[in-house]
């Protein structure tokens, strides 16, 4: 059985190498997509697992797929989500979308998934096997965009402070060195003071209070999302004018921007992941099954909010949650075919 | 009186048998597909380390002990397993023996100063685990080509898992349950004055076990990572919970001196396909938790029946 899949699988490849143009619209209406994720204990894992089952729940109706389940475990754990994954090639499932606990600690099974015939698109926390497709987030980018844009805002430049995040993760250290490389780019910013602020709006508000009477007059602050808001609350209570504040995609970080923005016409953008960025690995998932020739390695786009984007983007952000956003079959055709 | 097949102390080690047998039964009727080769090795091949941390397991609770630290232990191999072992095997091998005279060492510790095991396995979980993220700060390594090409090898007609499984177990029953030795071990456990009044040191045979502990231990990790192909500091730390519901679930007892090797692996390998069955049946993960715990709860209700139809016959 295991043989005949990896033939049609590569009786598909050959096709698609053959006609690239026609192939992705090929039929996937008898495949089955499973979604393995490992934890479900946060408002944007949450956010992720709601948005699979209303996207793919509509792709089922139409009979762009037969089914897509959902699938969590019970820990985050490594081990647990590998018999998971087993237990997955086991039931028959086409393709596997994968948010994964460990980037390494599930490649053996994900090449038994591979060798089994199976689709394995990874997607936020990705794996290193190499047979498995990754749609990653491109954390440094996030960092120099924000001096990107204050490059713009502010040409003559000026004393920045930044807000880290949690210490020693990989993110916290991406977005960083994509903040140190925005300010080689633009040397007329540099960075006056760095402080830890945990992606959490209170640790933010105190250690950003913390060094304010201390603190030069800076042009804006850089952060990492989830921070902004915490800042902005530290400067007013200080009462001080409060800089151009980098947001991150937050409720109430929005909500504190209109209310500025309504008043006074503050200006600055927000930017994250979107948690419907599991649809987008359903999509990718689809379109390899379907056929398309997909580069192994995809960005993530960010959710950026500008400011004339504000109250859409404030109707997309549920009450306390992120700026979420489903994705669409299209917009799964543009990534990958502009990461070609 | 003759042993019918009703004699409690048959039927006390069949109870651990025949749950495997009905649970892998049911996973054969929901999920047809499993009854292969195939599907055999991929539903057990994670049961594996499982069945050796929980033989670990199994002597520690030998000798009336509790160990809280295997699954920070089995991290901590399977870390050094993928990182030292697979550059520098020299000092590979060297570390993974210091580990398990590591675990000798506690052994005489606990019984020279008299000290609660699950105080002193709790505290060197925390050692085990500062020094699997030492070595391995954010998670990676390769397992050596000849480790995954083992526990990858396709055997003619049985899965590697499951021959492995029945090797494990036989050699441990003979080794615990059939020698004089093993007997000595054992009673090291249920009734320690007597052994030593007969002349045995307590201190030998309980770093005796200890030590057998941490040869299983590495042998755990070393499997798990044959199997994943690279580490994790956190990767196995579920292992120690599972390892001492193996045993109970084998047959074995808290108090020491009643455990059945074979019981235990299956006890272990029961474990692993209760999750397989859960996730066949497709019950939504917010309940499969709680499942698990029911189905726990049926088998040990069976076991206490059997229990007390052991009293009722004494």
């Amino acid at each position: 059985m295991v043989r005949t899949k990896l033939i049609c699988l590569a009786g598909a490849l050959a096709l698609s190498a053959a006609m690239p143009a026609f192939a992705q619209d090929a039929d996937t209406s008898d495949k089955n997509v499973a979604l393995s994720n490992n934890y479900a204990g946060n408002s944007w894992r949450q956010a992720m697992i709601k948005s699979w089952q209303e996207a793919t729940a509509k792709a089922v109706e139409d009979g762009v797929v037969a089914s897509a389940d959902a699938n969590t475990t019970a820990e985050n754990s490594a081990t647990e989500q590998a018999a998971q994954l087993q237990n997955m090639i086991l039931q028959g499932y086409d393709a596997i979308v994968l948010n994964a606990a460990s980037p390494t600690a599930l490649n053996g099974a994900v090449k038994e998934a591979c060798d089994a015939g199976i689709t394995v698109v990874s997607f936020d926390a990705t794996v290193t096997e190499e047979c498995a497709w990754r749609i990653a987030v491109d954390f440094k980018k996030m960092g120099v965009d924000q001096i990107d844009y204050l490059a713009e805002r502010y040409p003559d430049g000026g004393p920045l402070l930044e807000i880290r995040g949690l210490p020693g993760t990989s993110v916290d250290e991406q977005i960083h060195a994509g903040i140190l490389e925005g300010i080689e780019k633009h040397p007329q910013f540099e960075i006056a003071r760095e402080v830890q602020g945990d992606w959490t709006q209170t640790v933010a508000q105190k250690s950003v209070a913390s060094v304010l009477p201390s603190l030069p007059d800076v042009v804006g602050v850089v952060t990492q999302g989830g921070d902004g808001y915490g800042a902005a609350r530290a400067f007013e209570a200080a009462g001080r004018e409060v800089p151009t504040i980098i947001m991150g995609n937050r409720s109430d970080e929005l909500q504190w921007w209109k209310e500025q923005k309504d008043e006074n016409g503050y200006e600055t953008f927000s930017q994250s992941i979107a948690p419907g960025v599991s649809t987008l690995g359903f999509w990718v998932a689809q379109q390899i099954l379907a056929g398309a020739d997909v580069p192994k390695d995809l960005q993530v786009p960010t959710l950026r909010i500008d400011q004339d984007g504000l109250d859409q983007g404030l109707e997309m952000t549920p009450e306390g949650g992120v700026t979420n956003k489903e994705y669409t079959r299209e917009e799964a055709q543009e990534l990958i075919s502009s990461a070609k | 009186m003759p042993r019918t097949i009703l004699d409690p102390k048959i039927l006390r080690s069949l109870v651990p048998a025949l749950s495997f047998a009905v649970l892998l039964g049911a996973i054969f009727y929901v999920q047809p597909r499993t009854m292969s080769y195939f599907g055999l090795n991929l539903m057990l091949n994670l049961a594996l380390p499982i069945a050796f941390a929980t033989i670990a397991q199994m002597f520690i609770l030998t000798v009336n002990d509790l160990d809280l630290s295997i699954g920070s232990f089995v991290s901590l191999v399977a870390c050094i397993t993928a990182t030292w072992l697979n550059e520098a095997p020299l000092l590979g091998v060297v570390a993974l023996l210091g580990c398990i005279a590591a675990y000798a060492a506690l052994g005489a510790l606990i019984h020279l100063r008299n000290l609660p095991s699950i105080v002193v396995t709790l505290g060197m979980s925390f050692v085990w685990s500062g020094c699997a993220i030492l070595l391995l700060p954010s998670p990676g390594g390769s397992a050596p080509d000849w480790l995954s090409g083992l526990v990858k090898f396709r055997m003619p007609f049985i899965p590697f898992s499951i021959l492995a499984s029945l090797i494990l177990g036989l050699i441990v029953h003979f080794a615990l349950m059939r020698s004089a030795t093993g007997a000595v071990l054992r009673g090291s456990g249920g009734n320690p004055q007597a052994v030593e009044r007969a002349g045995w040191s307590l201190l030998k045979t309980k770093v005796t076990m200890y030590a057998l502990a941490g040869f299983f231990g590495v042998m755990s990790g070393m499997i798990l990572v044959g199997t994943t192909t690279s580490a994790d500091a956190n990767i196995a730390l579920r292992y120690t919970l599972f390892s001492i519901a193996g045993v109970i679930l084998g047959g074995g007892e808290f108090t020491g001196g009643r455990v059945s090797p074979i019981g235990a692996i299956l006890g272990a390998l029961t474990l692993a396909l209760v999750g397989s069955l859960l996730s066949f049946l497709r019950i939504s993960p917010e309940w499969q938790i709680g499942a698990q715990g029911i189905i726990l709860i049926v088998v040990l209700a069976l076991r206490s029946l059997v229990n007390r139809l052991e009293e009722r016959q004494a």
